[in-house]
């Protein structure tokens, strides 16, 4: 039986992307074996006895072997259980721990629907920028958008977020500088409030993009077919539009998929400057109180995120250009 | 072997190639240099003096406390003072040695790790090259802030744990780039002369490659020092990079970032914790305009044509 060679090979990225996140979860989990072996201690508190210590070892499961706890952990999180945050114990035995995934859950969904209002905002901008600049290439529009957007890329994400925080929030008050997001409030009032933080990411990824998809298109325009349709004496328009632009869906496919997962790290920072209660913002904070739990809980599903939309990035441009099943 | 006349071809050709000592030429080759890539070169230069020259040019030590916290600008304090009295200018000054020597020796490490590993997976290929992709493969496929604050968690914040982390996980991307640019030169005559006369690895790996791959890998190490210092700056700026009471430009905009609320009364006050920000992006910029006059110069590549 033969399989379109199509299929076989998006089949392969898919076992290649699960292969890896295996991988990727056994590097999250290990995470755990190399902690210093008195964190119990440091977790409950000089004051803990040892019943307390042994209850919460016991819990943990760190008298078992580590691939019985990898095989418990990683069964806990196919069905949404990351299990419990570190914090909220006390020495005593009272255990005012919350479960991960509530923890998670809310702030999950924040963290989605600024990514997504980054997302449609930057991606269609992005394009026609990357595309009319390479259309204009070496013109003044050109230069000064590769200007500007090579100075965006050099800038650390919080420089942005500040310069738009003193002039759209301080100075004139336009956006709030604090994103207070809730759960309750009406959309315009969540685009409102989330209006900062997804410009500031917004400006980010669209120096990033543009500057690749023009990179691509011009690398498609030093193409034979392109100059023998030059030749032919179409304008530049139709030469972009109907000769370069259906070869260069692929890369720009993969410029997408690039810059969202950029998008999934970029996400950090930009939520600390704006205390949006996004994962972002609560991996940090898990960070520095040292909640492993948590911290393995966010890292997983950040880097599953990253995968997948690296994966997505692969299938869709094999798929729009079977000329990748062949490689040269 | 002058004749009788007293010509001499040899003489001729001789007088048209002056030989110019190392310093001419790269005199020329500045001279040359685009705009852009002066100003990079300067503000480079004037970076690394001030980073050099810290407690000289400092007017207060790097942790000095003096009695008014807030201090606006001017007077005493030319850029005021934080919110326990240290003074921002001479924080700015030391700044500019930890965060600019902490990113530098991170980059080197990185070079160390990824470039070592990388042309011994070049030159032994089969299986050694398979297991260290494979790795780096793995390493990759989790961004690296992430898995920097993952592995920050777990280490702790110090100033060891943070550059030996970054540099391992930066040292991927190297590695990458070495084994692709490695791979060509591998295959060439006289790498296999080396290697038949009995060199063993470190000398084909000193010797023979490592030259001709130098250009890429000087420019990829200034695009690297950019990254790094880009990372460290942002997980300072978290709270979970370089601690205080060192001065450095990340967690003083962290600091100081309340600051900001003040710009309508007091623009100047504003505009404060936008400095160690802006100290940042500037040598960022500085440091890309050389790279791309660099690239340009020793691969005649472009993005135009």
């Amino acid at each position: 039986m033969t399989v379109h060679p199509v299929i076989r090979t998006v089949l392969q990225r898919l076992a290649l992307g699960v292969i890896t996140l295996f991988f990727v979860s056994i590097v999250i989990f290990s995470g755990v074996e190399m902690l210093p072996g008195d964190f119990t201690q440091a977790v409950l508190g000089q004051a803990a006895t040892e019943e307390t210590v042994a209850a919460f070892r016991r819990e943990l499961g760190l008298d078992q072997p580590a691939y019985i706890r990898y095989i418990d952990w990683i069964g806990g999180v196919m069905s949404g259980d990351f299990g419990t945050s570190f914090s909220g114990r006390a020495a005593s035995g009272i255990d005012r721990s919350r479960e991960v995934v509530d923890l998670i859950g809310p702030r999950l969904w924040n963290t989605l629907f600024l990514a997504s209002m980054t997302a449609i905002v930057a991606v269609p901008l992005a394009l026609f920028l990357g595309i009319t600049a390479a259309l204009y290439r070496n013109s003044v529009y050109d230069r000064v958008v590769n200007a500007s957007t090579l100075a965006t890329i050099s800038t650390p994400e919080f420089f942005v977020a500040y310069i738009l925080i003193l002039f759209l929030a301080a100075l004139n008050p336009v956006f709030p500088s604090l994103a207070n997001v809730s759960p309750g409030i009406p959309l315009d009032e969540r685009i409102d409030r989330s209006a900062l933080p997804a410009m500031t990411l917004s400006l980010v990824i669209i120096a990033h993009m543009m500057r690749m998809t023009r990179a691509a298109i011009i690398n498609l325009l030093a193409s034979p077919y392109i100059e023998m349709a030059r030749l032919k004496g179409l304008s530049s328009t139709r030469v972009i539009l109907f000769h370069a632009l259906p070869n260069a869906w692929a890369p720009i496919v993969n410029v997408i998929a690039f810059n969202l997962a950029y998008l999934v790290v970029g996400v950090v920072v930009v939520e600390v400057v704006f205390v949006y209660p996004g994962i972002g913002q609560l991996m940090v904070d898990a960070v520095t109180t040292r909640d492993i739990p948590v911290v393995q809980a966010c890292a997983l599903i950040f880097a599953a995120t990253y995968i997948v939309l690296n994966l997505l990035a692969d299938i869709i441009s094999i798929v729009t250009n079977p000329r990748l099943l062949h490689p040269r | 072997m002058s004749t009788s006349e007293g010509y001499s071809a040899k003489d001729e050709v001789g007088q048209v190639r002056t030989r110019r000592t190392w310093r001419q030429r790269a005199w020329i080759e500045l001279k040359k240099a685009p705009f852009t890539a002066w100003l990079g070169m300067i503000v480079i230069s004037f970076y690394l003096i001030v980073a050099l020259f810290a407690p000289i040019i400092a007017p207060y030590g790097e942790a000095e406390i003096t009695p008014i916290p807030y201090a606006p600008w001017g007077g005493e304090h030319m850029f005021g003072t934080d919110q326990i009295g240290r003074d921002i200018l001479s924080r700015l000054i030391f700044g500019a040695r930890n965060t600019i020597g902490i990113a530098l020796a991170t980059t080197f490490l990185a070079f160390l790790i990824g470039g070592g590993f990388a042309l011994v997976a070049a030159i032994s290929r089969g299986w050694v090259d398979q297991i260290l992709s494979r790795v780096v493969d793995i390493l990759m496929a989790i961004p690296s802030l992430i898995f920097a604050l993952m592995l920050l968690s777990i280490f702790g914040s110090n100033i060891t744990s943070l550059i030996i982390i970054i540099a391992i996980l930066d040292s991927t991307r190297v590695f990458r780039l070495t084994r692709a640019v490695a791979m060509n030169v591998v295959v060439m005559e006289y790498v296999e002369a080396a290697k038949l006369r009995g060199e063993g690895l470190g000398w084909v790996m000193r010797r023979e490659i490592l030259p001709n791959i130098m250009p890429p890998l000087v420019a990829e190490f200034g695009l690297r020092f950019c990254f790094v210092f880009l990372t460290i700056a942002a997980l300072s700026f978290l709270g979970v990079g370089i601690q205080p009471p060192t001065a450095d430009w990340g967690s003083m905009v962290r600091e100081n970032a309340s600051l900001i609320q003040f710009a309508q009364f007091d623009l100047k006050a504003g505009i404060t914790p936008l400095l160690p920000a802006a100290a940042i992006a500037i040598l960022t910029i500085a440091v890309n305009f050389v790279v791309d006059w660099f690239l340009m110069k020793t691969s005649g590549l472009r993005d135009e044509h």
